[in-house]
């Protein structure tokens, strides 16, 4: 499950995606809950950014900002290039088959029936679903569920990737293939990732820049930029030393609300 | 269906991903799907008809038994007045539930679209398909007449709320994380309605058609047996007119006729229906 030939550097980037004093809060006057305060990020055109932070945090909530699904209630969203988000589970259509669920995307791109056939084909072929692509949701394991999922966000050609924890459902050896194959579409495409998880090493595994968030309110608690050389392990050496010590941070964090949410390295 | 092997040799990066969902049930109740269920039904359905008739309990001339019945339609089948009486009665049935189709369709696309419409007639919609239809007649003959017309109003009028009902319930559990999708996909307006909405809401929509079609086929009988039409033959006032004769052998042949319709016509629906959860993985009753 290695990726040996990856190139050493981003060849191309493409989306900058800047969000500046955000704000966030539910409810009203009297249950009112404040999601989000002061968050500033400024992301790179093509860098792989991981948002870590226990439930609760407003980290989906921040990713929801920055995709547009939600409105800060202050502070501004610029994402250059347009933006497409990969969900928790995987979301597909039911009543649609795999390369269908694909072709949805490039349909609503306006692109033209026969042209989307052959590119929702060779999309599935890339996340390595091609002998797949006439299954119907249901017919695939979770896995599978997630890379249709991510050939689906390829159609998208956005040049902004956020993904909200796409993992978390999945076993341990089905995520490290999704990492490998994420990682090498990454490195191969030159898009911009916002990867939310609450799974520490994972955001080692992957990220140029780990983005620790605290909660109440979801604020930005740390910022640790990773140069560990690609391609990475979950279990190697300097990747969980970088995990136990940004766990030991959201510790520390996370002491001081007595009702603690989990994480996990 | 396809075992989980076969896509091992995809590439060999694949161990754990690949064990797709199990969907099927066992094959012990592949034969409660069948025909099989159906037809024992209507085998006990005639016996206890058969018994009850053997008891004495009223005499032959007034309740005959299965196989009278059976020949009588036998019978029927050979006269045209028959044919004409069926075919009229589709014929009214299927104009009354298209008419109610469409209408109620865009009734509840309306009310799913708009909360002021859904918040003024969503009660009412409920209102109406709770009141007997067979109340609706005596306004519909002053109305419109003893005539086709004042049928269809009342078919359309039986139909037509529960397929508005189910047009709005299945919008209301299209689940959010699909509108989110369409909202990430740059689907909206019409789009996120064709694209997404429609086919999500599309099996609460198929139950709204079958539960119609029932109201629609009740209010029809009633509307026969009510409003009868000088030259027009229908399924319906055939009933009345055997009763009024005294005809019980062909009273029963013509229910009979009615009951299967009704069965025909359910089984059509379950079908479609079981085809299209099927489809989407969802379980099977």
């Amino acid at each position: 499950m290695s990726a040996p030939t990856l190139a050493p550097a981003v060849p191309e980037a493409r989306g900058r995606l800047r969000l500046t004093g955000i704000g966030k809060t539910f409810g009203g006057e009297r249950d009112r809950v404040v999601a989000l305060e002061g968050v500033d990020l400024d992301i790179r055109p093509g860098e792989f950014v991981a948002v870590v932070g226990g439930s609760g945090c407003g980290k989906s909530t921040m990713l929801a900002v920055a995709a547009g699904l939600e409105q800060p209630t202050s502070g501004t969203v610029t994402a250059a290039g347009g933006v497409a988000l990969m969900f928790q589970e995987s979301n597909l259509l039911p009543w649609l088959t795999a390369a269908q669920n694909v072709e949805l995307a490039l349909r609503l791109r306006g692109v033209d029936k026969v042209e989307r056939r052959e590119k929702a084909r060779e999309l599935l072929g890339r996340v390595k679903l091609a002998r797949h692509a006439d299954k119907r949701p249901h017919e695939l394991s979770g896995g599978m569920r997630q890379r249709v999922a991510l050939a689906r966000v390829l159609a998208q050609e956005a040049a902004i990737v956020l993904m909200d924890e796409p993992f978390g459902a999945l076993d341990a050896m089905t995520r490290d293939q999704m990492h490998d194959l994420i990682e090498s579409l990454w490195l191969e495409s030159g898009f911009t990732v916002v990867l939310v998880t609450h799974n520490v090493r994972e955001a080692v595994r992957l990220a140029d820049r780990s983005i620790l968030m605290g909660s109440r309110p979801g604020r930005v608690i740390h910022t640790q930029p990773n140069d560990l050389p690609r391609p990475r392990l979950m279990d190697q050496g300097p990747v969980v030393a970088m995990a136990a010590d940004l766990t030991r941070r959201l510790r520390e964090e996370v002491a001081d609300h007595d009702d603690a949410d989990y994480f996990t390295i | 269906m396809t075992t989980p092997t076969t896509s091992r040799s995809e590439d060999a990066e694949q161990v754990a991903d690949d064990v797709p969902v199990v969907r099927e049930r066992p094959d012990r109740s592949r034969w409660a799907r069948g025909p099989l269920p159906v037809l024992l039904a209507v085998v006990i359905f005639l016996a206890v008809w058969q018994v009850v008739v053997w008891t004495g309990w009223r005499p032959q001339y007034l309740l005959p038994g299965p196989v009278a019945v059976i020949g009588e339609l036998g019978q029927l089948a050979t006269q045209p007045l028959f044919w004409q009486a069926l075919a009229r009665t589709l014929l009214r049935a299927l104009v009354g539930f298209a008419l109610a189709v469409g209408i109620g369709t865009i009734i509840g696309l309306a009310a799913a679209r708009s909360a002021l419409l859904r918040a003024a007639i969503g009660s009412l919609v409920t209102g109406l398909q709770t009141m007997p239809s067979v109340v609706w007649f005596p306004l519909a003959i002053l109305l419109l007449g003893l005539g086709e017309q004042a049928i269809l109003f009342v078919v359309i009028l039986g139909a037509a709320p529960s397929i508005a009902n189910g047009v709005l319930s299945g919008v209301d559990h299209v689940p959010p994380a699909y509108f989110r999708l369409g909202k990430v996909l740059g689907a909206e307006g019409w789009r996120l309605y064709r694209f997404i909405v429609i086919p999500a809401a599309l099996p609460a929509y198929v139950s709204g058609l079958n539960q119609g079609w029932a109201f629609a086929w009740r209010s029809l009988m009633a509307g026969e047996l009510l409003v009868v039409i000088p030259g027009a033959v229908a399924l319906g006032n055939r009933l009345a007119f055997a009763q009024e004769f005294g005809d019980a052998t062909g009273l029963l042949a013509y229910m009979l006729v009615i009951l299967v319709i009704g069965m025909l016509a359910d089984l059509g629906f379950s079908a479609l229906s079981r085809n299209l959860r099927r489809r989407r993985g969802l379980a099977v009753r």
